[in-house]
């Protein structure tokens, strides 16, 4: 017999416990990273950590930004960033996080849209957006917006003082409220299939809350056309009520005698009133509305009557219990 | 011979502190959105309730579908949810709060989901720290498991917490809810019938 190759010395060669503890050191390696990655992906997939979603792109602008004079109304604070405006939204039309509006509301068709003005009005109409958007000239107007999830943001909107439109449509001697609608459409408005709230979103404000000089149809936001996740075309803004009085993509006002349903009060009349004046001294049921954080910020602010608007409504509330009216 | 599973253990432990570490990638990359503090405090507690869910899941799983292994990493992941509930209590006290302790006891005094889940973690402190082995030996197994059975009780009161939580759907903390309910339905069953066999294997006369 002849010897292929030369023989290794006896000490060169691996003893063969070393050889199989080093199979068994890399097999358990690849397995234990392999559990890993399985118990990490799982999680990840359960709680949903992701990035957060990227702004617009550019809106066309409204108008030419008008000359930043602060107004009447205008708080001097510093507005919320442009990024958690636009994907910071609760929009249960297009899902119930936070970032979901921003990621799924490119489903909504702002245009054509058009608005219907019914009930108690001499002047009843259907007014297409592009006309409204003519007839009156959007204001700059840099507000405070306090959600009933304790968290606050300050908003630059462009919109149209509600007051302007609603004596343009003459209310009748019996309007007293005025009811305002959410569009209805399970194509444009995937979260309308769930059955969490009730569809269409409704809200209402009584007339002489509609008339404040506050009130504003919002139709942008930083100058820019609002953003589809912000209420696109048409939202309503009562800065000194919770956020979620601020009905989004509105088709529909109605003038009433008689108090429209809203619906979170609808969704739990113990937790959400009709009327959702902020106030720190009102809990809700389940959490404080004494402070709130802005966003933006880390530590936690007081909470202001009518957040910080007490000067400009406190009068349409006089003799009111606004315990019992939360 | 090493254990034939040696790589389980510190698989899941690798595994589980990947939340953490996608929350502190983010937190470093400022890509936590525009409430960051909200975003890891739930992140932190939904993560604790999952891994607290599983650790309980463990035990059904090694009597009825034969997982042996299961048991391994039952106190690994009660520890890991216990670690994780600790995080999220301590974002709520210092970065959500900002250690106003007059407001945080208000908060657990006066809020009922707040309630509910500082006893949650009040429960987990004891067991976590009586999870050794000489823990098991100093007060018995016996006792050791019953004290340990309150673990079930503080998965309810997380429950509990995250649905009073929640402003309108509870749909994720209900499935969390009926995961907990069917595992200890099982645990009850898998007792009552050890007790029956019991029985019947007592002496006859």
């Amino acid at each position: 017999m002849r010897q292929r190759s030369p023989q290794p010395r006896s000490s060169e060669i691996t003893p063969e416990s070393l050889y199989l503890r080093r199979r068994e050191f890399l097999r358990n390696t690849a397995l234990a990273v392999g559990t890993a990655a399985v118990v990490g992906s799982g999680l990840l997939w359960l709680v949903g950590q992701g990035p957060p979603p990227d702004p617009p792109p550019d809106e066309p602008p409204v108008s030419v930004a008008s000359p930043p004079t602060p107004g009447r109304y205008d708080t001097a604070e510093p507005p919320t960033s442009y990024q958690s405006i636009t994907t910071y939204n609760n929009f249960y039309e297009f899902g119930l996080d936070k970032d979901e509006p921003a990621r799924n509301a490119h489903t909504l068709r702002p245009r054509p849209w058009t608005i219907s003005i019914e009930g108690e009005v001499a002047r009843p109409q259907v007014i297409d957006i592009d006309t409204l958007l003519q007839s009156f000239t959007p204001e700059d107007r840099v507000y405070r917006m306090r959600c009933v999830e304790a968290w606050s943001m300050v908003v630059p909107w462009l919109g149209i003082p509600l007051a302007d439109l609603i004596a343009r449509v003459e209310p009748t001697g019996n309007a007293r409220f005025v009811e305002f609608t959410s569009l209805l459409d399970r194509e444009q408005m995937p979260g309308q299939l769930s059955r969490v709230l009730e569809w269409p979103y409704v809200e209402g404000l009584r007339l002489d809350e509609a008339m404040n000089p506050l009130t504003l149809l919002a139709v942008g936001v930083y100058g820019k056309m609002l953003p589809n996740q912000n209420g696109a075309p048409l939202r309503l803004v009562t800065p000194w009520k919770y956020g979620f009085k601020g009905i989004k993509s509105i088709v529909k006002l109605r003038f009433t005698d008689t108090q429209p349903r809203n619906t979170w009060a609808l969704a739990a009349p113990s937790e959400y009133g009709f009327f959702a004046n902020v106030n720190p001294l009102v809990d809700h049921p389940r959490w404080s509305q004494a402070t709130e954080r802005r966003i933006g910020e880390y530590s936690r602010r007081r909470t202001l009557p009518f957040n910080g608007y007490q000067e400009d409504v406190v009068q349409m509330y006089a003799g009111m219990d606004l315990r019992a009216n939360f | 011979m090493a254990r034939p599973v040696a790589w389980l253990e510190p698989g899941v432990i690798a595994g589980a502190l990947v939340p953490l570490a996608a929350i502190a990638l983010r937190a470093g990359l400022n890509k936590l959105g525009a409430d960051p503090i909200a975003k890891v405090e739930n992140e932190l507690g939904l993560t604790a309730l999952i891994l607290l869910v599983t650790s309980l899941a463990c035990t059904p799983a090694s009597r009825l579908l034969g997982w042996t292994w299961a048991i391994r990493i039952r106190r690994t992941l009660g520890l890991l949810a216990f670690m994780y509930a600790s995080l999220h209590f301590l974002t709520y006290l210092f970065l959500d709060q900002g250690v106003d302790l007059g407001a945080i006891a208000a908060d657990i005094v006066k809020r009922p989901f707040i309630t509910a889940g500082f006893s949650a973690l009040l429960l987990l402190t004891p067991l976590a720290f009586t999870s050794t082995k000489a823990s098991i030996r100093r007060l018995g197994f016996r006792r050791w498991q019953r004290v340990h059975q309150l673990t079930y009780v503080a998965g309810i009161l997380a429950i509990v917490h995250f649905i009073w939580r929640v402003k309108l759907d509870i749909t994720q903390p209900a499935v969390y809810g009926w995961i907990l309910g069917a595992l200890l339905l099982i645990r009850i069953a898998i007792w009552l019938r050890q007790n029956r066999t019991a029985n019947k294997s007592s002496p006859a006369r």
